[in-house]
């Protein structure tokens, strides 16, 4: 499981944890507070191939639907299927059950202008 | 997220600020979206109790001898005359037969009326009526910024009522009575937006605070919680109540909208009945209908209905229903005839959703028991 020191975040809220070339995605545990009830998830497909910044999923919550974009461009290596049953696991547990998708990382470049977890704090902080 | 300054504030402000309330903007009132999550605050509703603020609601008096002719002229629905203590469900209707709100009115006493209209169109509601009123005996007061509303709902509301006014658990649905709250005149009706056995809860300003934290004290032991905006509409959905705004409004008419129960053509002259009648004998062009996802996904207002490839309307308002577990929706169609059951599309993200036509409610709480 990823320690909070080594997750790096995107200004839309999502978190990415690397491990050599490959890397785990969710969404971070202030957007899920702000989400609500996260009752469904749909995921990208395993070998789609994701573009930085692009729109790679959706989650919906009782309130509305979100958007979610690719942290890093790559290409899908695995999906979190317990969401499908369990969507709520995203609130629960953002950081560790409520993973997303996993990729194999195309362009590590990607990860340059991400936030380590005080600098996302701190724009939380300034965009609310 | 900062909320403007220039938000109307309800009474419970303040209290619904103690118990963190995430607070939005909800045409122009500042009220809660949520308290500690939709879902929890839904069921809570649904199997035990909950509180809502409902405080922006609107109440339009009528006085005087013309009190009974007044809302049996404005409205599509029956106040049978001599019904002292019960609440109808009606629409207010235009020269078009769209409908100007649907409201609750009750009957006080032989000459004396209060109507529970929706925040949004308090003035709208309040100069119509008076316009309607010009050739009347009767008087038309607008006490909304005097009164606030509680609503306290769930099977489990009668048991907190039995230690707070046991008298109210002796209305029946719809049934009202005027009660001295804190020394003040307060009304208390059985009547709620959550399909669920329950009560709203009218008084002024300066004691509602007081019977909110009455309330949570009573019902500590039925685990009462704060509910939002949130719960108040995936619980009205299911119920297969309409939103004004949303699934009602000035173009739509009441037979369109599916109230035809809320219509009584026997009763004599009201506004539009000719249009409504006609509409009831030689068949729409559009309806409101329920449907429901037969695959995963969350329907909202506005998403797209198809029929056979072909587009018959737009969703009207539609959720996720905690208590199905399914995505819910209304919408006009222009099939007013579909039958429940049919198969249906819905477009979700580009991408068309398997659905079918579902009868209205979604779900039957305990209202239905009462």
């Amino acid at each position: 499981m990823p320690k909070q020191d080594e997750i790096k975040y995107t200004k839309t809220h999502e978190w990415i944890f690397v491990e050599g070339e490959n890397a785990t995605l969710g969404i971070s545990e202030h957007a899920q507070g702000e989400m609500g009830d996260v009752v469904f998830v749909e995921l990208p497909k395993i070998d789609q191939k994701l573009e930085k910044e692009k729109t790679c999923a959706v989650v919906e919550s009782v309130k509305s639907a979100f958007d979610i974009y690719a942290a890093a461009s790559g290409n899908v290596t695995a999906i979190n299927d317990k969401l499908e049953d369990d969507p709520a696991l995203i609130n629960t547990s953002s950081l560790e059950e409520g993973w997303m998708y996993k990729i194999k990382l195309t362009n590590p470049d990607d990860l340059k202008n991400l936030m380590d977890f005080a600098a996302y704090q701190e724009f939380v902080k300034q965009s609310a | 997220m900062s909320i403007s300054q220039t938000l109307n504030k309800t009474a419970l402000n303040e209290i619904t600020k103690k118990y963190k309330g995430k607070l939005v903007d909800f045409h122009g009132w500042e009220l809660p979206i949520q308290f500690e999550g939709i879902i929890k605050e839904h069921n809570a509703v649904r199997n035990s109790v909950g509180i809502f603020d409902v405080s922006h609601m609107g109440q339009i008096f009528f006085k005087g001898p013309d009190a009974f002719k007044l809302i049996q002229k404005t409205n599509t629905n029956d106040f049978r005359l001599g019904t002292i203590g019960k609440g109808v469900y009606s629409h207010i209707t235009n020269e078009k037969a769209g409908i100007v709100d649907d409201i609750i009115g009750f009957c006080l006493a032989l000459n004396r009326y209060i109507v529970i209209v929706n925040a949004t169109t308090i003035e709208k509601d309040y100069e119509w009526l008076k316009k309607k009123a010009l050739k009347m005996n009767v008087e038309v007061f607008n006490r909304s910024s005097e009164f606030s509303m509680i609503a306290l709902q769930g099977p489990k509301a009668p048991e907190i009522m039995e230690k707070f006014a046991p008298e109210a658990n002796n209305l029946l649905r719809f049934g009202i009575i005027e009660k001295k709250i804190l020394d003040k005149d307060c009304f208390i009706s059985r009547t709620g937006y959550t399909g669920e056995d329950g009560f709203e809860i009218t008084a002024p300003n300066e004691i509602i605070s007081e019977i909110w934290e009455q309330f949570m004290d009573l019902g500590q032991s039925y685990d009462i919680i704060p509910c939002g905006l949130g719960a108040r509409d995936t619980l009205r959905l299911e119920a297969g109540y309409l939103l004004y705004g949303q699934d009602a409004d000035d173009d739509h008419t009441t037979i369109e909208a599916g109230c035809g129960w809320a219509v009584c053509f026997e009763k004599g002259e009201f506004t539009a009945r000719d249009i409504l009648l006609n509409q009831k004998q030689d068949g729409l062009k559009r309806r409101l209908k329920g449907i429901m996802l037969e695959e995963r996904g969350v329907p909202r207002p506005g998403s797209k209905v198809f029929k056979d490839g072909k587009e018959i309307g737009t969703l009207t308002s539609a959720t996720y229903s905690p208590t199905l577990k399914k995505g819910i929706g209304l919408g006009y169609l222009n099939i007013p005839n579909i039958k429940t059951g049919e198969e249906i599309e819905i477009e979700l993200h580009a991408k068309k959703i398997k659905a079918k036509i579902c009868k209205v409610p979604f779900y039957k709480g305990s209202a239905s028991k009462v």
